[in-house]
Formats: structure tokens, C-alpha cells, sequence
């Protein structure tokens, strides 16, 4: 389906695909804690896609800044907030967890467990006072002659 | 040519109206032929225009071009947002049709009712088409001499194929969906209701997997980024109505086994289908940034979000007057298969939440005037990993546990084996892949290895009861147990694929002159500079790339960036070898300033186990449906048996 | 008992009402639009050159308003649309200082020269840090600038006579920024 829709960018977007840069590092830890702060840090000038992926000029500038502030030795954490700091929530992929973004970290995880322990509750409290189990006999019954009849089957 | 057209344009609502009439009981089969035919017809007559670069429609004009190669135009008919809806709708007819073939068997009441809805979505459908997207728009007087061409990307023979695979699973759920709303509406939804509507829901999620599947592979390859899942909204559209799906299989077993959680299964066919709606809404409306987004359109959206609400909000309403009245006709116990199924069931359906939670997240903090946020992959990321992880305990327990009732302390001996045994192994083969220790790599490898084992070992304690030979006893077990073995092998294969490549993967983007070499793991990449070449519709410059392993040749990459005539778009190619164990990338970035090349260079291991595992999923899906109980059609009209606990769900 | 379960089965329902209430709303709203992270912040710290003339500094002191601070370059096509609105806000005395941005210095002065300068004078922003630092992600976007040096608003897109009696000038009001209605045009300062 995707694909389907990327023909309709040809009207709305400036996307280019794929853009490969260079960046140099002293050590391989700086290389990969680069690679990971541009692939969390969206491109705020493109659809959605990371500034690791686009080529667009911003970008580009951003991914400038990341390098400079990784070769004064911020962290990713730091990075992050100094680009929240100028274009907003938006900038990042990892939302903060903050009052409001509790619905979205916790939400379908709890309604989960309420829904568990709703059902186990109920569950035990029939258990507990079983209803009469007449139908019981009966589905013992049809059981065993659908038994025959796929024994029948078996055999032919 | 005017005139056939114009005359499909008439047939096309006819029909479509034809269909609403549909429960007139005796109308329905034949009007979901004709529909199908009409429908087909205009598809293969947009097809035609397009091979015969007929300019004046401007569909045509717009996504073709007189050199794009003859197999391009046709999967350009559905590159397009006119068209794409053009198949949608046809593959709701097909399915129709299919319905309606192999229905036979069904009582009257209930296939008039299941393709009377279908008909109803049709009607839908088919004036969304005809109001708000018509392919078959003329550009009269003023025709183009030559097309806009297909976007390049589009231009990949992957993408023959994944649309209508997607859209076969998508449109797939409308004939579960049509089952549920027929069983509401007659108030009958017993486990003859489930068996009817099993099939046609294991048909739709195989091809739904094939679809997603394909679609990351395309993604992986074509996009020159070597990322294989977004998380981007389009890509969440699709996984949604697949999670709903899957829950939507194991709950229908229950249903039919044992005739329980019988509100529950068709809420989740009802979402199944609103989901698939619903990712079409988001696609279309422009209400959510995505990189695959059309150009938005609020009359469309608006059309869409209308007929959303008719139909969702129909048939929930429906659902909360009707589902009350549903009676369990077993008893079962709280360890017992039927609970286990349905942790599994609130555990995919908390995934779906994850999903869509994260996928609204931003329309809901503009609504509430909260700002702009993003959610994306780390987001996904860490919520799905506990969910993961928790599904795969109780898919290696769920096959071993049986239907009423399940006593621990018989279980307890084997699952403590299990899990040792898981143990060993995982440890073993992360130690042998000597890429370091990662926990959550160890406890993810783990936990495939006891899916894996806790299939073979359930297996293989049925063959032995089974009495007669091995073979004999392996022939004994259902196909919709080997099914069910086959798919959750490839669950627990795509899973360990995904563990090993996102956290072992390599990525390096490398600034090379022709000559250079650089070292990742054991494979040492050397730059050999590039060539300039000429395709049909493109010039491209190739990169020459010599992979070595400790100097035994592996691979010679000749990774391409194209420039497109037409589009005047540059598009990167990349050049993979692909191995059991790893994938090797190469893309070919910007000429610097001083004559080198900027190269992306990936090692991504265990990359192929990702989508064969899917493949696997979706082939367990087929050997189920080859089950003897839905080829054999005499049982299902006993109506009301519940057939015993022997085949698996 | 009985309200319970109709609670827990019309809560789809409901879940869904309030889903497709919220599509309503969103329909027709352009999400790529982002209001500014900088809002009722003083402009960053910066000091550049002027684009007239190479040498010469401006900084964070320099930019006091009421003003209007415009971000464009030459290469951004939607600017140039933009351009005779500004001309005529200039005109009628409401103080606009461009920031010239990420622009070659020769293509923007030449630009000015032949479409007229709206002007006071221009930041020179040649490698986009001010831009960064503001958080601009798309030519043109235009800042409400009060008297301590506070960003009050931002537009972003091209400022046409629709946006400019709607949007900003009451914005522009409130802020205490100058009136030309109510003063004779001319005593630019």
C-alpha cells in the first residue's frame, strides 16, 4: 500500500532519497552514537523521514550541528534537548514522558492488564459458583458422535 | 474507446447499486458476478490505456511515460491514487465473487446477508471511486504528447506485486467482517458460524503477511537507505489490521472448538476491517505526515471518514445491541487453553493499541493544542519489545495446553526442560556468533528456540499417542495443526531475524577514493571507482565495489545512482548479497569535492530470516486452509458440533 | 449489573465516536505546519554580519521591536511572492529586519536592487546558524519581535494581505507595535 501512496509526492514534497555523507570520528563510539542521534531526530522540513535520510538543506545543517555538539562531548540525551529547545517535541521521535504523553507510553498497557484482571476476577467468581452444568452431559454426547463420525472420515 | 469507457462509467454504479439490492437473496450471486466482470473490465480497459500510452486520460498522463518498459505500464495502474482505489475495488469484487462461488454450502439466509454487506461496502466503495477519484478523467482537448511517467521508485518488479497482494489481505477481512455483521444480524453465531468464516480469514492474513513482507523487502532494497520497517503511518495502516488479524485467527479457533468468547471474535472481525479502513483514511486524508503520503485531500478524506463512520460506527452499534445476548456453550477452567488463547488475543490487541495509540498520538496533541509531537521508531521500539516477548511465552505454551482444563504440575516438568534446553541453545549460538553479549538478544533467541521446540515436542507427543508409526502418526495430526506449527516457526524465525540484524548491524557511511578499502567485521570492501551507464528511461553512474573475505573473493557490488529523465529525480540503487547469514549492502552517495565518493556500506545479519520467516507464517496459513475439515463441506452443515480437541488451533 | 454491560460493550462504540470526532477536527489541518519552539523567548545570542556591508556587526542587542524579522533567501521562489506585501508594510512604516538566509551575499543585494528592499537592514545568516537556532525549518517565515526582544509569534509560509489583517496584525497590535493608521506614515526610525 505503501508504494502506492509515494506517487502523490511528486506534488506535495521536496524529498530526496537517500542522502550519504561522510562524517569523520576519532573513535567508533562517537561514529555510532552519531548514527543514532540522526536517525531519532526527525527532519522537520520533510515529510516523515529522519535527517539521517533526507538531504534536505536543513537536514543537512542539523546533522552539522549534531557533529559539532558530539565533538564537544555532549550526549545524545543533551542533543536532544538542545534541538527540542528550538524546533519543539516534534524534532524527536522518542517522546518525552511527560503528563501528557502518559496515554501514550502506558495507555494500551494497562487497559491490557485491566482487561486481564477483569476477566481472571470474573473467571474465578464463576468458579467459584459453578451453574448447574446440565448442558454438560449433552455436549459429552455430541462430542462423541462427531468422534464417530471423523473416525468414519478417517477410513475412507 | 470513448464510448466503452463511458460505458464502464455507467455499469460501474449499476452494479454497485445492484449489489446494495443484494439481499434479495436470489440477486445477490448473480450481481456479484456481474460486479466482478464490470469491474474487471474497467481495470483491464485503464490497463489497456496505459499500455497503449493513451495521454488522454489523465490518470494515464500523470503516472506513465512512452519509455517506461511494457511491465511498468501495468503495475502503473495501480501506481496512482485513482488507480490503487480501482483495484481496491476489484479486489472487494473478487472476493465477492468468491464468496458468492463457494457458498453453496452456506444456509441461503446467511449468504444473502454476508454478500448483501459486502455489497453494501461496495456501493461504498464504488462512488468514492466514481465521485472523488475517476481514473478515466479526460484531458480533452488538451492532451499531453508524452506522460509524467511512474515515479521511479514505483518502478521495481517487487511492486508489480505487493499492492495486490496488500490489498487481497486488506479487502480480505471485509468477508470475515461480512460473517460477523451476517452472524450479528441473525443473532447466530454458533462454531458453524466460526468454521464458515475461518477459511476466508486465513486467506486474508496470508496474503496480508505476503504483502507487509514484500513491502519491507522493497523498502530495504529500493529505498537506498537499507532500513527494512519505518514505523512510518502508512507502514502502521498495514500492521494494524495484521495484528487484529492474527488475533482474529486464534480467537475464531476458540470460537469453533469450543463456542466461547464469541462477542469477543466478532468485535475483532468488526476491527480487523475497520482498521484496514481506517490506515486508508490516514493515507489519504492528509490528516498524517507520511514519506508515502498522497498529496492531501480533504474532500477525500472527508468521503472516507463518512463512509468510516456508516460502516464502523454501523456495525459497532450493531455490535453493542446484539453481542449481549451471546451465550458460551462450554465451561472451561483459568489454565486452560481457551484462557491461554485469549491472553494471546488481549496481548496482539495490545500491540494494535500500541500502534494506533502511536500512530493518532500527534492528531490528538494538535486537537488538544498540546503542540506538535513525533512518535517513531524508539517509541515503537521499547513498547513493543515487552509485548514481543511476552507473546512468544505463551505461543511456545499455548499448543501444549489443553482445551477445559490443564493441570500445572503435568506441565511443569517440561517446561522447566524447555526452558533450559532454550537456554543452552541460545547461549550456544549467540556465543558462536561472537558478537558480543546482549541480554535481550539472549532472552529474545531464547524464547524462538522454545517456540520452535515446543512445537516439535507437542508434535511429536501426538504422534506417539496416535499409536501407529511415525509417518502414519505424523499423517494423523490435522493440517491446521501443521499449520499452525509452520507459522509459528516463522514467527519465532522473523523474530530472532529482527533480534540479530537491529542490534548486530553495522552501518558506515565511508568518504572513498577509487583504491580505498575499508574492513567491516571480516569482510574487507574495496572501492574500484565507477562507471558511467545508460538504462532505458535513465543514464546512472555504477559503483564498483570488490568484497573480500580474508581474501577469498564474496561479492562484486555494483551499487548505481540513476538520474530519471522524465521525473528529473535522482534515485540511489543499492547492490546487496545476500546470504543465510547476512546481508551485505553497498549505496553509492555523493561525488565530494576532492574526487572520493561518499559510500554507505551495511553488514546486517540474519536480514533474509526477517521475511522468511513471514513467508513461513503465510505458507502455514495455506497448509491450514488444506485442512480436511474445509474440504470436506458435509460437516458443516451438522451446525452445531463442536469438534473434539485433537487438531490444533 | 446490567449497565455494566452495556457500558463494556458500547465502549467501542464510544472509542469510536470520540476517534472519528477527532479525524473531524484534524481533517483539513495541515500537519506539517509546527508553531515555534521559541515563542515568549528572547531571540538566541548571535552576532553576524549585515548582508550590505561585509564587516559590519549586528547581534541579539541590535534586534529590538516592535518589529517584524523575516527569514528569506533568494533561491526560496515562495519569498518572492511575499515580496510585494513587504514593500508595502514597509511603506507604511511597520520596521521589518530581514535575515537573509542560508543565500550567496552578490544574488541577494543584486535581488533587492531590482525588486526594492523592504528592509532596515539585513542579518546575514550564510551558514543558517541564526536559522537553526530560531528553530526555522522552511523560507519564508516571518517573527513578531517586541520591544525587550521577545518573540511573540511566528508565520510561516508567505505573509499576504489575508494573512497580514487576520494573523499578524493584531498579534502586531497587541504587542504594542507601531500603528501606521495612527501616525503619519514616515517617521521610520
Amino acid at each position: 500500500m505503501k508504494i502506492v501512496m509515494i506517487v502523490g509526492l511528486l506534488l506535495v514534497s521536496s524529498i530526496n532519497w537517500a542522502s550519504i555523507d561522510a562524517y569523520e570520528f576519532q573513535s567508533l563510539e562517537k561514529e555510532q552514537q552519531f548514527r543514532q542521534i540522526i536517525t531519532e531526530l526527525r527532519c522537520p522540513k520533510c515529510q516523515n523521514q529522519n535527517i539521517s535520510d533526507s538531504n534536505a538543506g536543513l537536514a543537512k545543517d542539523i546533522k552539522d550541528r549534531a557533529y559539532e555538539l558530539i565533538l564537544a562531548g555532549k550526549s545524545n540525551a543533551e542533543i536532544t534537548d538542545y534541538m527540542v529547545d528550538r524546533y519543539g517535541n516534534f524534532i524527536t521521535y522518542r517522546p518525552p514522558l511527560t503528563a501528557s504523553t502518559y496515554v501514550l507510553w502506558f495507555g494500551p498497557f494497562v487497559l491490557a492488564l485491566l482487561a486481564l484482571i477483569i476477566f481472571v476476577v470474573v473467571k474465578i467468581r464463576q468458579q467459584n459458583n459453578p451453574p448447574a452444568e446440565l448442558k454438560q452431559e449433552q455436549h459429552q454426547q455430541v462430542s462423541q458422535l462427531l468422534k464417530k463420525l471423523e473416525d468414519l472420515e478417517h477410513k475412507r | 474507446m470513448a464510448l466503452v469507457l463511458a460505458a464502464i462509467q455507467a455499469a460501474i454504479p449499476l452494479t454497485g447499486a445492484a449489489r446494495g439490492n443484494g439481499r434479495w437473496m436470489a440477486v445477490a450471486r448473480p450481481a456479484a458476478y456481474g460486479q466482478f466482470s464490470f469491474l474487471f473490465m474497467a481495470f483491464v480497459t485503464l490497463a489497456y490505456c496505459f499500455v497503449n500510452n493513451d495521454f488522454t486520460v489523465s490518470y494515464v498522463a500523470n503516472h506513465s511515460n512512452t519509455l517506461l518498459p511494457v511491465q511498468y505500464k501495468i503495475s502503473a495502474v495501480w501506481g496512482g491514487h485513482e488507480g490503487s482505489l480501482l483495484l481496491w475495488a476489484l479486489v472487494l469484487a473478487g472476493w465477492t465473487a468468491a464468496v458468492a462461488l463457494w457458498s453453496h454450502h452456506l444456509p441461503r439466509l446467511v449468504s444473502a446477508r454476508v454478500l448483501g454487506v459486502m455489497g453494501l461496502i461496495a456501493v461504498g466503495f464504488n462512488s468514492f471511486l466514481l465521485f472523488t477519484s475517476n481514473p478515466f478523467d479526460r484531458l480533452l482537448p488538451d492532451f499531453p504528447a508524452d506522460g509524467g511517467d511512474l515515479n521511479p521508485l514505483l518502478q521495481d518488479p517487487g511492486l508489480i506485486v505487493h499492492p495486490p497482494m496488500l490489498y487481497m489481505g486488506y479487502v480480505g477481512f471485509s468477508v470475515a467482517f461480512a460473517f460477523a455483521i451476517a452472524g450479528l444480524l441473525g443473532g447466530r453465531l454458533d462454531s458453524a458460524w466460526a468454521r464458515w468464516s475461518r477459511p476466508w480469514t486465513t486467506v486474508a492474513w496470508c496474503f496480508l503477511t505476503v504483502g507487509i513482507a514484500l513491502g519491507s523487502w522493497w523498502a530495504y532494497y529500493e529505498l537506498g537507505w537499507g532500513g527494512w520497517w519505518f514505523w512510518d503511518p502508512v507502514e502502521n495502516a498495514s500492521l494494524m489490521p495484521w495484528l487484529a488479524g492474527t488475533a482474529l485467527m486464534h480467537s475464531l479457533a476458540v470460537t469453533e472448538k469450543r463456542g466461547v468468547f464469541k462477542a469477543w471474535t466478532v468485535l475483532l472481525a468488526i476491527l480487523a476491517f475497520s482498521l484496514s479502513l481506517l490506515g486508508t483514511f490516514l493515507v489519504r486524508s492528509g490528516v498524517l505526515t507520511s514519506v508515502h503520503a498522497f498529496a492531501s485531500d480533504p474532500t477525500r478524506g472527508l468521503f472516507i471518514l463518512i463512509f468510516l463512520l456508516l460502516v464502523v460506527g454501523g456495525s459497532l452499534t450493531l455490535f453493542a445491541f446484539r453481542a449481549q445476548t451471546f451465550r458460551s456453550e462450554s465451561q472451561y477452567q483459568l489454565f486452560s487453553r481457551e484462557v491461554l488463547l485469549l491472553v494471546n488475543n488481549i496481548v496482539l490487541v495490545c500491540a494494535t493499541g500500541v500502534v494506533l495509540v502511536g500512530t493518532l498520538y500527534p492528531i490528538i496533541f494538535v486537537a488538544l493544542d498540546w503542540g506538535q509531537l513525533s512518535v517513531g521508531e524508539p517509541f515503537f521500539n521499547t513498547a513493543f519489545t515487552p509485548i514481543v516477548l511476552v507473546l512468544m511465552v505463551f505461543t511456545g505454551i499455548g499448543p501444549l495446553v489443553n482445551w477445559k482444563r490443564q493441570r500445572f504440575d503435568l506441565l511443569r516438568k517440561s517446561l522447566v526442560q524447555a526452558f533450559a534446553i532454550s537456554a543452552g541453545l541460545a547461549a550456544t549460538a549467540l556465543w558462536t556468533f561472537n558478537e558480543g553479549w546482549n541480554w535481550l538478544v539472549f532472552a529474545t533467541l531464547l524464547l524462538c528456540i522454545w517456540i520452535v521446540f515446543h512445537g516439535l515436542f507437542e508434535s511429536w507427543k501426538k504422534i506417539r499417542t496416535a499409536k501407529a508409526g511415525f509417518f502414519a502418526g505424523m499423517k494423523r495430526l490435522s493440517r491446521s495443526h501443521w499449520g499452525m506449527v509452520i507459522a509459528h516457526f516463522g514467527l519465532a524465525i522473523t523474530i530472532a531475524g529482527v533480534t540479530m540484524t537491529s542490534n548486530y548491524d553495522v552501518e558506515r557511511d565511508v568518504r572513498m577514493h577509487a583504491g580505498d578499502s575499508v574492513n567491516i567485521g571480516p569482510y574487507l570492501f574495496l572501492f574500484e571507482g565507477v562507471l558511467d551507464v545508460r538504462g532505458a528511461n535513465y543514464t546512472a553512474t555504477r559503483g564498483q565495489v570488490r568484497v573480500t573475505e580474508e581474501g577469498e573473493p564474496i561479492a562484486f557490488l555494483e551499487p548505481e545512482k540513476r538520474h530519471y529523465f522524465v521525473r528529473q529525480s535522482v534515485m540511489t540503487e543499492a547492490a546487496i548479497d545476500a546470504g543465510f547469514t547476512r546481508d551485505l549492502y553497498v549505496a553509492l552517495g555523493e561525488p565530494l569535492e576532492d574526487g572520493s565518493w561518499a559510500v554507505r556500506i551495511y553488514y546486517k545479519p540474519f536480514m533474509r530470516w526477517v521475511w522468511g520467516g513471514a513467508i513461513i507464517m503465510a505458507l502455514g496459513g495455506f497448509v491450514a486452509l488444506t485442512d480436511r475439515r474445509y474440504r470436506v463441506k458435509l460437516t458443516a452443515k451438522l451446525g452445531l458440533d463442536s469438534n473434539s480437541a485433537v487438531t490444533g488451533g | 449489573m446490567k449497565s455494566l454491560k452495556w457500558l463494556l460493550f458500547g465502549l467501542p462504540l464510544l472509542g469510536f465516536i470520540a476517534m472519528a470526532f477527532l479525524f473531524f477536527n484534524a481533517l483539513g489541518s495541515d500537519p506539517s505546519l509546527l508553531p515555534s519552539a521559541r515563542l515568549d523567548q528572547k531571540i538566541p545570542a548571535f552576532e553576524l554580519e549585515t548582508l550590505a556591508q561585509p564587516g559590519a556587526m549586528v547581534s541579539t542587542a541590535t534586534v529590538k521591536g516592535p518589529l517584524l524579522l523575516n527569514v528569506w533567501a533568494t533561491w526560496c521562489p515562495s519569498c518572492q511572492l511575499e515580496h510585494p506585501m513587504l514593500l508595502e508594510l514597509a511603506k507604511a512604516g511597520i520596521p521589518i529586519v530581514g535575515l537573509n538566509y542560508k543565500d550567496e551575499r552578490a544574488a541577494a543585494l543584486k535581488y533587492l536592487e531590482l525588486h526594492g528592499n523592504p528592509f532596515q537592514y539585513n542579518i546575514f545568516d550564510q551558514k543558517g546558524s541564526l536559522g537553526l537556532d530560531l528553530g526555522v525549518y522552511g523560507a519564508p517565515e516571518t517573527y513578531l519581535v517586541d520591544a525587550e526582544g521577545v518573540i511573540r509569534y511566528r508565520h510561516v509560509g508567505v505573509v499576504d494581505p489575508k494573512v497580514w489583517t487576520q494573523v499578524l496584525w493584531p498579534r502586531w497590535q497587541a504587542m504594542g507595535g507601531f500603528d501606521p493608521q495612527s501616525t503619519a506614515a514616515g517617521d521610520k526610525p
